[in-house]
């Protein structure tokens, strides 16, 4: 396959789910390169940052007054719980606290991206004792469970790792994949219904 | 590995060093040397980074912040019923070679020991042995150790001897659960569980597989390996260092990706897709080996044999080498005499901090080499009669 420029073999595949639509990229080493998209998938993530953590065009910033003429940097962008710029992380590699996953969703989401092989959510085992709480109404369902959005993007991600599997003829992951993706599907509409994973009741 | 420990007394605080030689004389179950594919899987292991809601991550945690998660996980860890019997150690109160030792042992990592947070250099971050922090381990047997305030608050873990990932899950997800129901979690819907470095967030988990693989390392296929992993998201790493050259054919597999996969999912890739596969692959290699140049072989083998029983002088790197070559032998049935347990104890007891405390003495490196040879010579004598 040809790169999307003409000239070069095409040597690195991605697909970015972007809300919730698939698109696929097909690019040559030098235009990988140059659309900032790392050619080795399991590159840590200190070397990511330091490749993709360029300050980014208008993003929403956390702290501070919306809307300003000149947006401001991603590098600048703080944790008002822990005080954590963006900057500081990329030198660190550590976050400061659990709210600076809010305060730099907007640049983390892509660079979580490539460190996770395309995944932009989680899927898997949910805190039970939080969940319990959930259903009895104090604190809603959508809060550990994330907005219909998300639970969308996250079910267009398992469909999209079926298909994979599928296509390679590994059928029993697919088959776990599609266990994985009933499990989702139930939950979040019927706050009653089995827990997201059949794990015994403690 | 011994019979049932006697009634376990409490150490005395003021005596550390009992804690360190309580666990050589008591034994990791992990060592064992049995379980499925034993002979080519040394060990599975399944480990969750989580972090408690309400405290900074360590990167940001002060010292009072750190003395309290410290204080907050000693009780809700005792309480939660996790293992037989929990040991609780307090590592500012152990010596810098007791905390070698539980390196040696995989209870902890380097830089937990140093007090350093994860690999991580953060930039006026707290660092230093006196950083309050702790590591919980399982009695009997080591499967369960939780590291408190290393790059996470917790790092929970599980061991087992042999290729056992399935049973390894079971158990962490029954100890995270205990754990889980009294102390909040940081997690997020998007997310999952929070972790302070974004390579780990999503489930926190991570498997890694022991393999020894003398045959393919010895053909060279391991870089095919390696590949195959590596297009699995799949890191394949030495047993001991990153990135040095592995000692002694040790090779771990382990997951690199934490989000966008549930734990089932990952499990089963590396059980049912590519760890059976390397198995395999090692499996015929050494097959090929022993038709193709099995008097080569045999020679490695009894040579190795010979030096560890009569070597007045061993170097920790030279004794490693030798006892993989000796497990080659013992897995193939060109040792007889002797058993895996012997070989994987052997491993342990050959490095530094582990041969000090059982002789009871720091020792220079001149003199380890000479109390080496002869803990060997020892050990592999008294295997040799009790199988006569
Ligand atoms: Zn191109
Ligand atoms: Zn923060």
């Amino acid at each position: 396959m040809k790169c999307a420029c003409g000239k070069n073999e095409a040597t690195i595949h991605e697909i970015v789910v972007v809300n919730g639509i698939v698109q696929e990229k097909h690019l040559c080493p030098e235009c990988a390169e140059s659309e900032g998209i790392s050619p080795d998938p399991h590159a840590n993530i200190a070397s990511l940052l330091a490749k993709h953590a360029q300050p980014a065009p208008a993003g929403p910033s956390v702290s501070g007054p919306v809307a300003p003429r000149r947006p401001p940097s991603v590098r600048s962008v703080r944790c008002s719980a822990c005080g954590t710029t963006f900057s500081q992380f990329k030198n660190e590699g550590l976050l400061g606290c659990a709210d600076c996953y809010k305060a730099f969703e907007f640049p983390l989401g892509p660079l979580l991206e490539r460190a996770h092989d395309g995944a932009t959510h989680h899927v898997g085992k949910i805190p039970r004792r939080a969940l319990a709480a959930s259903r009895g109404g104090d604190r809603p369902i959508e809060a550990l469970l994330g907005s219909l959005e998300e639970r969308a993007e996250r079910l267009a991600t398992l469909r999209k790792q079926i298909a994979e599997a599928v296509a390679a003829e590994h059928y029993e992951r697919a088959a776990r994949l599609r266990d994985e993706l009933r499990s989702l599907g139930s939950a979040p509409s019927s706050p009653g219904a089995d827990l997201p994973e059949d794990r015994p009741e403690a | 590995m011994n019979e049932k420990p006697r009634q376990p007394a409490e150490p005395d605080p003021n005596q550390p060093g009992q804690t360190a030689l309580e666990l050589i004389n008591t034994g990791a179950e992990w060592l064992r040397g049995t379980g499925r594919a034993c002979d080519v899987v040394v060990s599975s292991r399944v480990r969750l980074a989580r972090n408690l809601a309400g405290f900074p991550f360590m990167p940001r945690a002060s010292r009072v912040d750190r003395q309290q998660i410290v204080d907050l996980c000693h009780h809700k860890l005792m309480e939660a019923e996790l293992a037989d019997r929990l040991l609780w150690i307090d590592l500012r109160e152990v010596s810098r070679l007791d905390r070698n030792l539980l390196v040696e042992r995989h209870l902890i990592s380097q830089a937990h020991a140093r007090g350093k947070i994860g690999n991580h250099s953060v930039t006026g971050g707290r660092t230093g042995e006196d950083e309050p922090r702790a590591v919980a381990v399982g009695l009997p047997g080591e499967r369960l150790s939780i590291m408190v305030n290393e790059e996470d608050h917790l790092r929970i873990q599980v061991v087992k001897s042999g290729f056992a990932l399935a049973e390894a899950l079971t158990e962490i997800d029954t100890i995270d659960d205990r754990i889980e129901a009294r102390a909040d979690y940081a997690f997020h819907p998007r997310f999952g569980y929070l972790t302070a470095c974004p390579t780990n967030v999503g489930t926190g988990i991570r498997f890694g597989v022991m393999l020894h693989l003398p045959a393919l390392k010895l053909t060279g296929d391991i870089e095919k390996v390696t590949r195959a992993a590596n297009d699995m998201s799949l890191a394949v790493r030495g047993f001991y260092g990153e990135g040095s050259e592995p000692l002694g054919d040790f090779f771990q597999i382990s997951n690199q990706t934490t989000l966008g996969k549930s734990e089932r999912v990952l499990l089963h890739d590396l059980e049912h897709e590519i760890i059976p596969k390397v198995i395999e692959y090692e499996r015929v290699s050494r097959r090929q080996l022993v038709e193709r140049r099995g008097e080569a072989i045999a020679d490695q083998v009894h040579r190795a044999m010979g030096v560890l029983t009569h070597a007045r002088l061993l170097a920790t790197d030279e004794a490693t080498r030798l006892l993989s070559q000796l497990r080659l032998g013992v897995a193939m049935g060109l040792i007889e005499k002797v058993d895996q347990q012997v070989v994987h104890n052997l491993m342990l007891l050959v490095q530094p901090a582990h041969l000090q405390r059982a002789s009871g003495r720091n020792m220079t490196q001149a003199e380890r080499r000479i109390a080496r040879a002869e803990l060997v010579r020892n050990r592999l004598a008294e295997a040799v009669t009790r199988r006569a």
